[in-house]
């Protein structure tokens, strides 16, 4: 087993490097780089900049070397200084963006994450056990018009219900008269209302969806012959039911668990501008925008190591789980 | 209590007029349309008969374990000897605290299929030693204890190191071995094994069953042992009811039966037994397929397929329960008028002929 764990974290070595040059290659695809862009917006504001000076800034962040010369460069700094390179609209380290939206974004993400499982799991047990109820058909209805509806939609109408009835449309996480406070039980309770629309938007389409994998994996193992062999023992419904189908219908949303992870990260994006989110999704997309490369590279680089760590956490959970899969590593 | 003698009496259970219908958008699905038949203490009963014919459903019926959608009626009655009184266990609530101690305790039960019944996620240990935990005692150390000496007695070597195995790493043949051991744990007075060795290969079946035999004199236990297959019931049962389509249509003991069948389809099925030395005979089948029992008509339901079958009798009328003597009983036309030697006589030819 701990040969198998330490085959799988090096493998995460190479695969990492491959994707970060696949990462790269790709931010550079577009024409032009930020400084284009930057000269774009100047001249559209009126602006005029001088041609040379231009040139000069090309040459000082390396921008007129081939792509491949770039990429040495960018990826020599991670490995020996840390240097994740600088970034251009925010005129500062790439490093100290990230730290500045890491926190939050993983808070939320993490919240989100939880929100889905403790709210899926024992809806789906439910529908399952009691299929074709009247509450099995509420939640589908729910759980369709859950995934149905865009996100960024059901924020507006979540943030104007809020303002209808609380006069808060809740926008940000923090209200303003506690962004240079210090962290105290106001603030965070501040913090835990502010979080309650983007968890439930967030959160919701992906419930729905784990709503429909538990139903149809438990109803799958209701109907299993070990299930008949436990009522045969004795043991009362209850028991049967958790020890045995909801234990085996579970394993493949463990599965998942690895780039449900990431999916939340990435996918909350339009969410997160319309909520006015200081998290990980507006800071890529505006540095998408404005081709600011090492700063859009650095987050993907970043998902990808989460991705993969994910992936991993995944597989030695189901190991773990699963003696079956157990068995099948030890056997190779 | 009713049948207050019959506590003396060597009968443990008792099926009586069982139904295990089942509602479809089609109709009712008659599976099991009225069942009765005795179990004795100690003794083997076989139900025998072909896939769908409900000789399954009528075994999980008896501890009412079928899905909901069956709708079970008619009497099982278990003489509880602990007890010492007569209980219907088709009164009791499906998932009640009475008939749960009577499941895996008094009367268990082994499956078909030893690949798929037991759960894959948990080791045969835990498995066995949960039906001794719920039955038995508390202590998680004797129950192990337990559980080690009947994966030994049912002839698993090395059962200290196999109890902490997965159902994977067992063979299907250990499996079944331990499905036994798991179902014997609580030394049950019956036992109902739903074609244990169907899904297992010749020799390790033998086994199986040379195994069986040994435990039920060790145990004194009775089996209820449901199976297709002829043979398997020659070797083990003292007691045979045929079953088709729901209905019971003969039954007898073990040595009556098969010298001298009297339903039609029981002499199909004797017949369809391939026999050793006659290479170059055509097997004998019986024509026709299995119906759907979906509304059928209170008639003979072998009418289709029978060879002596009588227009405007057979498929007319509600077909008797003839009792041939006192542990031959017939369900059939032919009988009707068992004086009626003539009759008797040239069936009696066919089945001399028929060479069993």
């Amino acid at each position: 087993m701990l040969k198998y764990i330490v085959r799988r974290i090096l493998y995460i070595i190479p695969t990492t490097i491959f994707i970060s040059i696949v990462i790269f290659l790709l931010i550079q695809l577009p024409p032009g780089d930020f400084l284009s862009v930057y000269t774009a917006k100047a001249v559209q504001e009126g602006e005029t900049i001088d041609k040379q000076a231009l040139e000069r800034m090309r040459q000082d962040y390396g921008l007129d070397k081939p792509w491949y010369v770039q990429y040495f460069k960018w990826i020599s700094g991670i490995i020996t200084r840390g240097d994740f390179g600088y970034s251009f609209t925010y005129k500062r380290p790439v490093i100290s963006v990230i730290k500045q939206y890491l926190g939050i974004t993983i808070m939320v993400s993490l919240v989100t994450m939880l929100f889905t499982y403790i709210v899926a799991i024992p809806i789906g047990i439910f529908s399952a056990v009691k299929q074709y109820s009247i509450g099995d058909y509420i939640f589908t209805i729910i759980g369709f018009f859950g995934m149905g509806t865009p996100n960024f939609l059901f924020a507006i109408v979540l943030m104007y219900l809020s303002f209808k009835y609380f006069g808060n449309p809740m926008i940000g996480l923090i209200s303003s008269e506690y962004v240079e406070s210090a962290w105290t039980w106001a603030k965070i309770l501040d913090l835990l209302k502010h979080m309650i629309i983007p968890v439930i938007v967030i959160g919701t389409a992906n419930t729905c969806g784990l709503i429909r994998v538990m139903r149809g994996q438990l109803l799958d193992e209701l109907n299993k012959q070990y299930v008949i062999t436990a009522r045969a023992k004795g043991l009362p419904e209850r028991r049967i039911l958790f020890k045995y189908p909801v234990r085996a219908a579970i394993n493949p949303i463990i599965s998942t668990i690895g780039w449900s992870l990431t999916s939340i990260f990435t996918g909350s994006t339009i969410t997160a501008i319309v909520l006015n989110l200081p998290t990980q999704g507006p800071v890529m997309h505006k540095a998408l925008l404005n081709q600011d490369m090492y700063l859009a590279g650095t987050w993907l680089l970043l998902m990808t190591v989460l991705t993969l760590l994910g992936t991993l956490i995944s597989d030695l959970l189901l190991a773990w789980l699963d003696p079956r899969i157990r068995y099948e590593k030890k056997g190779k | 209590m009713r049948c207050e003698d019959r506590k003396n009496n060597d009968i443990l259970l008792e099926v009586r007029n069982l139904k295990v219908h089942i509602k479809l958008d089609e109709g009712i699905l008659k599976a099991v349309d009225g069942v009765s038949f005795p179990i004795k203490r100690g003794k083997t009963m076989g139900l025998v008969g072909e896939s769908g014919c409900g000789k399954s459903l009528t075994s999980k019926a008896i501890i009412s374990i079928n899905p909901d959608i069956c709708q079970t009626t008619g009497e099982v009655l278990f003489y509880d000897s602990e007890k010492n009184e007569i209980i219907n266990l088709l009164e009791l609530e499906k998932d009640s605290a009475e008939i749960r101690d009577i499941r895996g305790k008094k009367i268990s039960m082994i499956f078909q299929e030893p690949m798929t019944a037991f759960s894959p996620l948990h080791t045969i240990g835990n498995q066995i030693m949960e039906n001794i935990l719920i039955h038995k005692m508390k202590n998680k150390k004797e129950a192990k204890e337990v559980a080690i000496n009947m994966l030994k007695r049912v002839g698993i070597a090395d059962a200290e190191k196999r109890i902490n195995q997965y159902p994977h790493e067992f063979s299907g043949g250990m499996r079944q071995r331990a499905m036994i051991a798991m179902a014997l744990s609580c030394n049950p007075d019956l036992l109902i094994a739903d074609e244990p060795t169907t899904a297992l290969d010749v020799t390790i079946q033998a086994q199986v069953l040379e195994l069986m035999n040994q435990l039920q004199k060790e145990y004194e236990m009775a089996i209820l042992f449901i199976t297709h297959n002829l043979g398997v019931i020659a070797e083990i049962c003292d007691e045979v009811a045929v079953m088709y389509l729901g209905e019971i249509v003969e039954r007898a003991s073990v040595k009556e039966l098969f010298r001298n069948p009297r339903h039609p389809y029981t002499k199909g099925l004797i017949k369809s037994i391939p026999k050793m030395g006659r290479k170059k005979e055509r097997l004998y089948s019986i024509e026709g397929n299995v119906p759907l029992p979906l509304d059928l008509p209170p008639a003979c339901h072998f009418y289709e397929r029978c060879e002596y079958r009588m227009d405007g009798i057979c498929n007319k009328q509600k077909v008797p329960e003839i009792q041939l003597s006192e542990d031959h009983m017939v369900k059939c036309f032919l009988y009707n008028n068992y004086d009626n030697i003539k009759q008797d006589n040239y069936i009696k030819q066919e089945t001399e002929a028929a060479d069993v």
